[in-house]
Protein backbone atom coordinates (compact mmCIF):
# COMPACT_ATOMS: atom_id res chain seq x y z
CA UNK A 1 0.00 0.00 0.00
CA UNK A 2 2.89 2.35 0.66
CA UNK A 3 4.06 2.31 -2.92
CA UNK A 4 0.59 3.47 -3.84
CA UNK A 5 1.19 6.81 -2.14
CA UNK A 6 3.78 7.75 -4.74
CA UNK A 7 4.62 11.17 -3.36
CA UNK A 8 6.33 11.99 -6.62
CA UNK A 9 3.90 11.47 -9.48
CA UNK A 10 6.43 12.70 -12.00
CA UNK A 11 8.23 9.35 -11.63
CA UNK A 12 5.35 7.64 -13.34
CA UNK A 13 4.92 10.19 -16.05
CA UNK A 14 7.82 8.98 -18.14
CA UNK A 15 5.83 6.41 -20.08
CA UNK A 16 2.73 8.53 -20.40
CA UNK A 17 1.86 10.18 -23.67
CA UNK A 18 -0.55 13.07 -23.89
CA UNK A 19 -2.70 13.67 -26.93
CA UNK A 20 -1.34 16.40 -29.19
CA UNK A 21 -4.04 18.87 -28.19
CA UNK A 22 -3.18 18.27 -24.52
CA UNK A 23 -6.74 17.19 -23.68
CA UNK A 24 -7.14 14.03 -21.63
CA UNK A 25 -10.29 12.17 -20.65
CA UNK A 26 -10.40 14.42 -17.58
CA UNK A 27 -10.92 17.50 -19.73
CA UNK A 28 -14.11 16.21 -21.28
CA UNK A 29 -17.50 16.95 -19.75
CA UNK A 30 -19.56 14.11 -18.28
CA UNK A 31 -22.90 15.46 -19.44
CA UNK A 32 -23.70 14.46 -22.94
CA UNK A 33 -24.84 16.89 -25.54
CA UNK A 34 -28.28 16.53 -27.05
CA UNK A 35 -27.02 15.21 -30.35
CA UNK A 36 -24.87 12.46 -28.90
CA UNK A 37 -27.06 9.63 -30.19
CA UNK A 38 -25.38 6.97 -32.28
CA UNK A 39 -26.65 5.61 -35.54
CA UNK A 40 -28.45 2.32 -35.13
CA UNK A 41 -26.95 0.81 -38.25
CA UNK A 42 -23.39 1.36 -37.08
CA UNK A 43 -24.33 -0.21 -33.75
CA UNK A 44 -25.93 -3.17 -35.53
CA UNK A 45 -22.76 -3.65 -37.57
CA UNK A 46 -20.54 -3.51 -34.49
CA UNK A 47 -22.83 -5.81 -32.55
CA UNK A 48 -22.87 -8.40 -35.31
CA UNK A 49 -19.07 -8.41 -35.17
CA UNK A 50 -19.21 -8.83 -31.41
CA UNK A 51 -21.51 -11.83 -31.71
CA UNK A 52 -19.25 -13.34 -34.38
CA UNK A 53 -16.24 -12.76 -32.14
CA UNK A 54 -17.96 -14.38 -29.17
CA UNK A 55 -18.99 -17.31 -31.34
CA UNK A 56 -15.45 -18.41 -32.04
CA UNK A 57 -14.42 -21.61 -30.25
CA UNK A 58 -17.56 -21.88 -28.15
CA UNK A 59 -18.85 -25.26 -27.08
CA UNK A 60 -22.53 -24.46 -27.15
CA UNK A 61 -25.25 -21.87 -26.97
CA UNK A 62 -24.91 -21.49 -23.22
CA UNK A 63 -21.23 -20.79 -23.61
CA UNK A 64 -21.95 -18.21 -26.30
CA UNK A 65 -24.51 -16.45 -24.13
CA UNK A 66 -22.05 -16.49 -21.26
CA UNK A 67 -19.49 -14.72 -23.41
CA UNK A 68 -21.96 -12.08 -24.53
CA UNK A 69 -22.89 -11.61 -20.90
CA UNK A 70 -19.24 -11.11 -19.98
CA UNK A 71 -18.89 -8.46 -22.68
CA UNK A 72 -21.74 -6.46 -21.21
CA UNK A 73 -20.83 -6.78 -17.54
CA UNK A 74 -18.15 -4.05 -17.22
CA UNK A 75 -20.38 -1.64 -19.16
CA UNK A 76 -23.09 -2.01 -16.53
CA UNK A 77 -20.68 -1.49 -13.66
CA UNK A 78 -19.45 1.77 -15.15
CA UNK A 79 -22.81 3.02 -16.39
CA UNK A 80 -24.18 2.90 -12.86
CA UNK A 81 -21.89 5.70 -11.74
CA UNK A 82 -22.41 7.68 -14.92
CA UNK A 83 -26.20 7.49 -14.69
CA UNK A 84 -26.24 8.71 -11.11
CA UNK A 85 -23.82 11.57 -11.66
CA UNK A 86 -26.08 12.83 -14.46
CA UNK A 87 -29.03 12.95 -12.09
CA UNK A 88 -29.79 16.30 -10.45
CA UNK A 89 -27.99 16.44 -7.07
CA UNK A 90 -31.18 16.06 -5.07
CA UNK A 91 -32.09 12.70 -6.55
CA UNK A 92 -28.50 11.41 -6.60
CA UNK A 93 -29.32 8.49 -4.36
CA UNK A 94 -27.73 5.09 -4.25
CA UNK A 95 -30.39 2.38 -4.64
CA UNK A 96 -30.89 0.78 -1.23
CA UNK A 97 -33.50 -1.83 -2.04
CA UNK A 98 -34.38 -4.11 -4.93
CA UNK A 99 -37.33 -2.06 -6.11
CA UNK A 100 -35.29 1.15 -6.29
CA UNK A 101 -32.57 -0.69 -8.19
CA UNK A 102 -34.98 -2.23 -10.71
CA UNK A 103 -36.65 1.13 -11.27
CA UNK A 104 -33.25 2.64 -11.99
CA UNK A 105 -32.67 -0.10 -14.55
CA UNK A 106 -36.14 0.07 -16.09
CA UNK A 107 -36.21 3.86 -16.40
CA UNK A 108 -32.73 5.42 -16.33
CA UNK A 109 -30.64 2.63 -17.82
CA UNK A 110 -33.13 1.78 -20.57
CA UNK A 111 -33.65 5.43 -21.51
CA UNK A 112 -29.90 5.95 -21.67
CA UNK A 113 -29.25 2.89 -23.81
CA UNK A 114 -32.34 2.58 -25.97
CA UNK A 115 -34.13 5.93 -25.74
CA UNK A 116 -37.23 4.52 -24.06
CA UNK A 117 -38.23 2.73 -20.88
CA UNK A 118 -38.44 -1.03 -20.52
CA UNK A 119 -41.94 -2.30 -21.10
CA UNK A 120 -42.70 -4.11 -17.88
CA UNK A 121 -41.31 -5.04 -14.50
CA UNK A 122 -42.58 -8.16 -12.75
CA UNK A 123 -41.92 -10.12 -9.63
CA UNK A 124 -41.98 -13.88 -9.87
CA UNK A 125 -45.41 -15.13 -8.78
CA UNK A 126 -43.97 -18.48 -7.76
CA UNK A 127 -43.68 -18.48 -3.95
CA UNK A 128 -40.65 -20.78 -4.16
CA UNK A 129 -38.57 -18.22 -6.02
CA UNK A 130 -39.02 -14.87 -4.25
CA UNK A 131 -35.56 -13.88 -5.46
CA UNK A 132 -36.57 -13.69 -9.13
CA UNK A 133 -37.64 -10.55 -10.93
CA UNK A 134 -38.40 -10.04 -14.59
CA UNK A 135 -37.75 -7.07 -16.84
CA UNK A 136 -39.72 -7.32 -20.08
CA UNK A 137 -38.72 -5.71 -23.35
CA UNK A 138 -41.15 -6.25 -26.22
CA UNK A 139 -38.64 -5.44 -28.92
CA UNK A 140 -34.99 -5.43 -27.82
CA UNK A 141 -32.96 -3.02 -29.91
CA UNK A 142 -29.96 -5.33 -30.04
CA UNK A 143 -32.05 -8.05 -31.71
CA UNK A 144 -33.50 -5.74 -34.36
CA UNK A 145 -31.41 -7.17 -37.20
CA UNK A 146 -30.72 -10.62 -35.85
CA UNK A 147 -32.48 -13.71 -37.13
CA UNK A 148 -31.57 -16.77 -35.15
CA UNK A 149 -31.16 -19.99 -37.19
CA UNK A 150 -33.59 -22.82 -36.41
CA UNK A 151 -30.98 -25.12 -34.87
CA UNK A 152 -29.96 -22.37 -32.42
CA UNK A 153 -33.48 -21.42 -31.40
CA UNK A 154 -32.41 -21.31 -27.74
CA UNK A 155 -30.08 -18.40 -28.42
CA UNK A 156 -31.00 -14.85 -27.53
CA UNK A 157 -28.31 -12.28 -28.27
CA UNK A 158 -29.88 -9.94 -25.73
CA UNK A 159 -27.65 -11.90 -23.33
CA UNK A 160 -25.38 -8.92 -23.93
CA UNK A 161 -27.99 -6.60 -22.40
CA UNK A 162 -28.48 -9.12 -19.60
CA UNK A 163 -24.76 -8.74 -18.92
CA UNK A 164 -25.15 -4.97 -18.65
CA UNK A 165 -28.03 -5.41 -16.19
CA UNK A 166 -25.95 -7.88 -14.21
CA UNK A 167 -23.13 -5.35 -14.08
CA UNK A 168 -25.45 -2.69 -12.70
CA UNK A 169 -26.80 -5.08 -10.03
CA UNK A 170 -23.34 -6.31 -9.02
CA UNK A 171 -21.96 -2.79 -8.94
CA UNK A 172 -24.73 -1.51 -6.71
CA UNK A 173 -24.07 -4.30 -4.21
CA UNK A 174 -26.94 -6.58 -5.26
CA UNK A 175 -25.13 -9.61 -6.69
CA UNK A 176 -27.40 -11.33 -9.19
CA UNK A 177 -27.50 -13.65 -12.19
CA UNK A 178 -29.29 -12.20 -15.19
CA UNK A 179 -30.33 -14.22 -18.22
CA UNK A 180 -32.25 -13.33 -21.37
CA UNK A 181 -35.10 -15.52 -22.63
CA UNK A 182 -37.20 -15.24 -25.77
CA UNK A 183 -40.85 -15.70 -24.96
CA UNK A 184 -42.53 -14.46 -28.14
CA UNK A 185 -43.07 -16.12 -31.50
CA UNK A 186 -44.89 -19.16 -30.15
CA UNK A 187 -48.24 -18.42 -31.77
CA UNK A 188 -49.31 -16.94 -35.09
CA UNK A 189 -50.14 -13.27 -35.45
CA UNK A 190 -48.56 -12.28 -32.22
CA UNK A 191 -47.95 -8.60 -31.62
CA UNK A 192 -44.39 -8.89 -30.27
CA UNK A 193 -42.59 -11.90 -31.75
CA UNK A 194 -39.25 -10.69 -30.40
CA UNK A 195 -40.44 -10.27 -26.83
CA UNK A 196 -37.60 -10.90 -24.39
CA UNK A 197 -37.67 -11.43 -20.66
CA UNK A 198 -34.61 -10.61 -18.57
CA UNK A 199 -34.72 -12.87 -15.57
CA UNK A 200 -32.93 -11.32 -12.59
CA UNK A 201 -32.13 -13.82 -9.87
CA UNK A 202 -30.64 -12.19 -6.78
CA UNK A 203 -28.30 -13.99 -4.41
CA UNK A 204 -29.63 -15.07 -1.04
CA UNK A 205 -27.63 -12.46 0.84
CA UNK A 206 -29.46 -9.67 -0.98
CA UNK A 207 -32.86 -10.89 0.22
CA UNK A 208 -31.48 -11.37 3.69
CA UNK A 209 -30.25 -7.78 3.83
CA UNK A 210 -33.49 -6.56 2.28
CA UNK A 211 -35.53 -8.10 5.08
CA UNK A 212 -33.21 -6.53 7.67
CA UNK A 213 -33.50 -3.06 6.14
CA UNK A 214 -37.29 -3.27 5.86
CA UNK A 215 -37.45 -4.51 9.44
CA UNK A 216 -35.53 -1.46 10.63
CA UNK A 217 -37.47 1.08 8.60
CA UNK B 1 -4.94 20.84 9.61
CA UNK B 2 -3.80 17.73 7.76
CA UNK B 3 -5.79 15.50 5.49
CA UNK B 4 -5.37 11.93 4.29
CA UNK B 5 -7.58 10.92 1.38
CA UNK B 6 -8.07 7.35 0.16
CA UNK B 7 -10.26 5.65 -2.43
CA UNK B 8 -11.23 2.13 -1.41
CA UNK B 9 -12.49 -0.42 -3.95
CA UNK B 10 -15.33 -2.88 -3.56
CA UNK B 11 -13.05 -5.57 -2.14
CA UNK B 12 -11.73 -3.16 0.52
CA UNK B 13 -8.63 -2.72 -1.61
CA UNK B 14 -6.96 0.69 -1.88
CA UNK B 15 -7.17 2.33 -5.31
CA UNK B 16 -5.66 5.71 -4.62
CA UNK B 17 -4.24 7.65 -1.71
CA UNK B 18 -3.07 11.17 -1.22
CA UNK B 19 -2.22 13.30 1.79
CA UNK B 20 -2.22 17.05 1.91
CA UNK B 21 -2.60 19.98 4.27
CA UNK B 22 -4.98 22.87 4.39
CA UNK B 23 -4.54 25.74 1.99
CA UNK B 24 -7.10 27.95 3.71
CA UNK B 25 -6.13 30.52 6.37
CA UNK B 26 -2.63 30.87 5.00
CA UNK B 27 -1.87 27.14 5.13
CA UNK B 28 0.88 25.93 2.83
CA UNK B 29 -0.93 22.78 1.67
CA UNK B 30 1.61 20.49 3.31
CA UNK B 31 0.47 17.62 5.55
CA UNK B 32 1.69 17.72 9.14
CA UNK B 33 1.62 14.01 9.88
CA UNK B 34 4.48 12.45 11.74
CA UNK B 35 6.12 9.44 10.11
CA UNK B 36 4.33 7.12 12.50
CA UNK B 37 0.98 8.76 11.89
CA UNK B 38 1.28 8.11 8.17
CA UNK B 39 1.15 4.39 8.79
CA UNK B 40 -1.46 4.79 11.47
CA UNK B 41 -3.68 6.71 9.06
CA UNK B 42 -3.99 3.69 6.82
CA UNK B 43 -5.08 1.55 9.76
CA UNK B 44 -7.55 4.12 11.03
CA UNK B 45 -9.12 4.54 7.62
CA UNK B 46 -9.26 0.81 7.07
CA UNK B 47 -10.92 0.17 10.40
CA UNK B 48 -13.61 2.74 9.65
CA UNK B 49 -14.78 0.62 6.71
CA UNK B 50 -16.81 -1.54 9.09
CA UNK B 51 -18.83 1.46 10.17
CA UNK B 52 -19.20 2.66 6.61
CA UNK B 53 -20.75 -0.66 5.66
CA UNK B 54 -23.36 -0.26 8.36
CA UNK B 55 -24.16 3.35 7.57
CA UNK B 56 -24.32 3.01 3.80
CA UNK B 57 -27.46 0.87 3.88
CA UNK B 58 -29.38 3.24 6.11
CA UNK B 59 -29.06 6.31 3.89
CA UNK B 60 -29.21 6.69 0.13
CA UNK B 61 -27.14 9.85 -0.05
CA UNK B 62 -23.62 9.41 -1.31
CA UNK B 63 -22.10 11.81 1.19
CA UNK B 64 -22.25 10.13 4.60
CA UNK B 65 -20.52 12.92 6.56
CA UNK B 66 -18.29 12.04 9.53
CA UNK B 67 -18.66 8.30 10.14
CA UNK B 68 -15.87 7.58 12.57
CA UNK B 69 -13.56 9.25 15.04
CA UNK B 70 -10.30 7.95 16.46
CA UNK B 71 -8.81 10.29 19.07
CA UNK B 72 -8.19 13.45 17.09
CA UNK B 73 -8.80 11.87 13.69
CA UNK B 74 -12.16 12.37 12.01
CA UNK B 75 -13.19 10.28 9.03
CA UNK B 76 -15.67 11.51 6.46
CA UNK B 77 -17.04 9.14 3.89
CA UNK B 78 -18.55 9.33 0.42
CA UNK B 79 -19.95 6.11 -1.05
CA UNK B 80 -20.29 6.06 -4.83
CA UNK B 81 -23.02 4.27 -6.74
CA UNK B 82 -20.60 1.50 -7.63
CA UNK B 83 -19.87 0.81 -3.96
CA UNK B 84 -16.44 2.40 -4.04
CA UNK B 85 -15.72 4.52 -0.98
CA UNK B 86 -13.92 7.81 -0.72
CA UNK B 87 -12.56 8.29 2.78
CA UNK B 88 -11.07 11.49 4.09
CA UNK B 89 -9.24 11.52 7.39
CA UNK B 90 -8.95 15.00 8.82
CA UNK B 91 -6.93 15.95 11.81
CA UNK B 92 -7.50 19.37 13.37
CA UNK B 93 -4.33 21.01 14.63
CA UNK B 94 -3.78 20.73 18.37
CA UNK B 95 -5.44 23.91 19.65
CA UNK B 96 -3.16 24.67 22.60
CA UNK B 97 0.12 24.72 20.71
CA UNK B 98 -0.94 27.33 18.19
CA UNK B 99 -0.88 30.00 20.90
CA UNK B 100 -1.91 33.43 19.73
CA UNK B 101 -3.67 32.35 16.58
CA UNK B 102 -6.33 30.25 18.35
CA UNK B 103 -9.01 32.87 18.01
CA UNK B 104 -8.55 32.93 14.27
CA UNK B 105 -8.21 29.22 13.69
CA UNK B 106 -11.30 28.43 15.75
CA UNK B 107 -13.46 29.93 13.02
CA UNK B 108 -11.60 28.21 10.19
CA UNK B 109 -12.93 25.08 8.57
CA UNK B 110 -11.24 22.09 10.04
CA UNK B 111 -10.76 23.48 13.53
CA UNK B 112 -14.27 22.30 14.17
CA UNK B 113 -14.61 19.04 12.21
CA UNK B 114 -18.34 18.56 12.69
CA UNK B 115 -19.48 22.10 11.94
CA UNK B 116 -21.80 22.62 8.94
CA UNK B 117 -19.17 24.71 7.14
CA UNK B 118 -16.64 21.90 7.34
CA UNK B 119 -19.22 19.37 6.21
CA UNK B 120 -20.13 21.54 3.26
CA UNK B 121 -16.46 22.07 2.28
CA UNK B 122 -15.75 18.35 2.42
CA UNK B 123 -18.89 17.65 0.43
CA UNK B 124 -17.72 19.98 -2.35
CA UNK B 125 -14.32 18.31 -2.28
CA UNK B 126 -15.87 14.84 -2.58
CA UNK B 127 -18.19 15.91 -5.37
CA UNK B 128 -15.31 17.26 -7.41
CA UNK B 129 -13.27 14.12 -6.86
CA UNK B 130 -16.29 11.99 -7.78
CA UNK B 131 -16.63 13.88 -11.02
CA UNK B 132 -13.04 13.07 -11.88
CA UNK B 133 -13.35 9.50 -10.63
CA UNK B 134 -16.27 8.85 -13.00
CA UNK B 135 -14.17 10.25 -15.84
CA UNK B 136 -11.36 7.90 -14.82
CA UNK B 137 -13.59 4.83 -14.90
CA UNK B 138 -15.04 5.86 -18.26
CA UNK B 139 -11.72 4.93 -19.81
CA UNK B 140 -12.28 1.70 -21.73
CA UNK B 141 -8.97 0.38 -20.39
CA UNK B 142 -10.01 0.80 -16.79
CA UNK B 143 -11.56 -2.16 -14.99
CA UNK B 144 -13.39 -1.87 -11.70
CA UNK B 145 -11.04 -2.10 -8.70
CA UNK B 146 -7.93 -1.19 -10.64
CA UNK B 147 -5.50 1.19 -9.01
CA UNK B 148 -5.82 4.75 -10.35
CA UNK B 149 -2.34 5.80 -11.44
CA UNK B 150 -3.08 8.73 -13.70
CA UNK B 151 -0.96 11.76 -12.76
CA UNK B 152 -3.71 13.94 -14.22
CA UNK B 153 -6.17 12.46 -11.74
CA UNK B 154 -3.74 13.04 -8.89
CA UNK B 155 -3.25 16.68 -9.83
CA UNK B 156 -7.03 17.11 -10.11
CA UNK B 157 -7.49 15.75 -6.57
CA UNK B 158 -4.75 18.09 -5.36
CA UNK B 159 -6.48 21.01 -7.04
CA UNK B 160 -9.81 20.12 -5.41
CA UNK B 161 -8.03 19.93 -2.04
CA UNK B 162 -6.51 23.37 -2.53
CA UNK B 163 -9.83 24.81 -3.64
CA UNK B 164 -12.05 23.62 -0.80
CA UNK B 165 -10.02 22.48 2.19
Amino acid sequence: MTNLAGGKPQDKQSGLRYPTNGKTIYHRPLNRTKTAELSQSSFAYLFSEMVTYAQRRVTGIQDLEKRLNTQGHPIGQKLLDLLLIREPPRSQLRPLNIIALLHLIKINLWTHLFGRQADRLEKSSNPETPDEYMIVDNEPLVNAYISVPKEMSQLNCAAYVAGIIEGVCDGAGFPARVTAHSVGGKEEGEMWPGKTVFLVKFEGEVLERESLIVGKG
Amino acid sequence: MSYYFAIIGTQDNPLFEYDFGTSKQGGDGQPRFSDQARHLNQFVVHSSLDIVEEVQWTRGEMYLKVVDKFFNNYISCFATAGNVKFLLLHQPPPAASSGGSTSRSSTSIGANPTSPQTEEAIKSFFNEVYDNYVKAIMSPFYKVNMEIRSPVFRSRVAAAGRKYL
